[in-house]
């Protein structure tokens, strides 16, 4: 079996093998390899009794149960109104500019995309970004750069 | 009409030694189901997530109904642009919301109760859990027959939609369902379920704790008790702030506002947008304008027709594409206030797609679509040179 195989069927023991379980089983796929491989809908579909179309299908309902390739930290910087109000722009830019990616897109080393997402609800503090799970509140184009510095250092 | 002075209040956040949540749960379950019912009736409590169903008829209703199998849930799915409330409350005081869970699904019947909180708040899930497995521990002692599990979303707004929640739930897209069968006779796996909002939870074990009376007491007629607001834009103190119900909009201002407030949007995205010269006749609650807790105020440097753009583009990604309404109606309303803005088409067009959203609101299969007219309406009637201009 391949490492992602394995982390699948250890899941679904986790979870169980019923279709209740299939939200909980892509969540921890993509929690360890940060998007859902053709590989890994099928693994999933043959483990949980389901056609893969049936997987591909909840799969791509969900913005954060990626089926395009990722890199290995994913930025989300909240784009809704009270962040928009509180300076986005500033922060999308400094990070693109910084990582030489537009928003969607993957740096050349893999290690970050760059994406922006729907109210993440912290509109008190914003502007907000989401670092994979981490959540960074009232952050400046200077600060985010340095969270993202200290990821990459972190990041093999 | 019947409105309250704004008034600070702390009953979500307060705690109490000496009446613990699992002691609330311990206190409770020595009533009958019926009574708890009749005290939650009685104490004129509705939903907070926003729709504002009365709480104790929603109990009864799924009590009435005969099932081996229930379900409690509550919904954490907090996605509605402006609102945070929902977060501070797992964070701050989630034992209060287990121990209305527990209460409910002693009412009702149910030995599982489930929290799906939305993707977003991911970071949370784990002290969360250990919050759960001691609560969990502390049922199991006191032998009492109910669990409390953890599920998460992956980040789609319209999954707070309690139909297309239990869709997800169940390992499916989160379109949601047509209505009836409402989820107290069929939800989650089909089997009659209650889902509340955090908030309403945390209060039901409030009022199972202090009583229906001192709950009753605040507010006014149509809207009992308090509320916890998320209030965010152009204002000094953005925060998290319990008031209670039935206050005029005008006071709200007073306390909240930067002293240059134009506008504010009640009751996030999907809610209404008030003007300053209706400030002092808007009543914020059942009877005025309903929230679920997102206030954002607009100070006179903001555009509106930007602020009308941003919630456009956010409904036509997060519309869930099931119905034609919905899926095209929102991509036709962000592009025909681009076109009208642009001058490529003449300003009465605007009255055109007010039409459409009439028909979103009647046609739609579930409230996303069908409450895109209000925030449309709103704006554009009260903002109409702005979207023009």
């Amino acid at each position: 079996m391949t490492t992602t195989e394995v982390l699948i069927h250890d899941l679904v023991e986790k979870h169980g093998k019923s279709r209740n379980a299939l939200m909980p089983v892509l969540q921890g796929v993509v929690a360890c390899e940060k998007f859902l491989s053709e590989e890994a809908m099928i693994a999933v579909a043959r483990e949980l009794d389901l056609s893969a179309a049936d997987v591909y299908g909840t799969a791509s309902f969900y913005t954060f149960l990626d089926t395009k390739p990722r890199g290995k930290n994913i930025v989300r910087v909240c784009k809704t109104i009270s962040c928009h109000m509180q300076g986005k722009d500033a922060i999308i830019k400094a990070i693109e500019n910084h990582l030489m990616v537009k928003v969607g897109e993957t740096s050349p080393d893999k290690k970050f995309t760059l994406l922006t997402a729907n109210c993440l609800g912290w509109c008190h503090k914003g502007p907000v970004m989401l670092i994979n799970d981490e959540v960074f509140p009232s952050v400046t184009p200077e600060k985010a750069i340095e969270i993202i510095e200290e990821f990459a250092k972190k990041t093999i | 009409m019947d409105q309250k002075p704004l008034k600070k209040i702390d009953i979500i956040f307060g705690w109490d030694d000496k009446c613990t949540p699992i002691q609330v749960v311990e206190k409770t379950i020595k009533k009958t189901p019926e009574n708890i019912i009749l005290d939650m009736i009685d104490s004129g409590l509705k939903g907070r997530g926003g729709a504002g169903f009365p709480t104790g008829l929603k109990w009864k209703f799924c009590r009435n109904e005969e099932s081996e199998v229930k379900y409690v849930i509550c919904n954490a799915d907090e996605g509605e642009p402006g609102t945070f409330k929902d977060r501070e409350i797992l964070d701050k005081v989630p034992e209060k919301i287990f121990a209305g869970m527990t209460i409910c699904g002693y009412v009702i019947g149910a030995r599982e109760g489930y929290i799906y909180v939305r993707g977003e708040y991911n970071f949370m899930l784990k002290t969360l859990q250990q919050k759960i497995d001691i609560f969990n521990q502390q049922l199991h002692d006191m032998k009492v027959d109910f669990h409390v599990f953890l599920r998460s979303g992956s980040g789609a707004y319209v999954c707070g939609e309690e139909s297309a929640l239990f869709e997800s739930m169940e390992g499916k897209r989160g379109e949601p369902r047509n209505k009836p069968p409402y989820p107290t006779v069929a939800g989650y796996n089909n089997k009659p379920t209650v889902i509340n909002n955090v908030e309403t939870l945390v209060y039901t074990s409030e009022i199972c704790r202090m009583g229906p009376e001192q709950f009753k007491a605040l507010g006014t007629n149509d809207s009992r008790g308090s509320k916890v607001f998320s209030v965010s834009g152009d204002t000094p103190i953005a925060g998290i702030y319990e008031l209670e119900l039935g206050m005029p909009l005008r006071d709200f201002v007073d306390e909240f506002g930067d002293g240059d407030t134009k506008a504010i949007q009640v009751g996030g995205a999907s809610g209404h947008c008030v003007p300053r010269k209706k400030f002092n006749d808007t009543i914020i609650g059942f009877e005025g304008i309903p929230t679920g807790g997102s206030m954002m105020i607009f100070n006179s440097s903001r555009s509106m027709y930007n602020v009308l753009h941003d919630y456009l583009e956010f409904f036509t990604e997060e519309s869930c594409g099931q119905c034609t309404p919905c899926r095209i109606g929102c991509q036709q309303l962000l592009k025909g206030i681009e076109a009208v803005k642009k001058g490529e088409r003449p300003p009465t067009y605007l009255d055109d797609l007010k039409r459409l959203t009439a028909t979103m609101k009647i046609a739609a299969k579930c409230g996303l679509g069908q409450s895109v007219a209000n925030p449309f309406t709103s704006i554009v009637d009260n903002f109409r040179e702005e979207i023009i201009y």
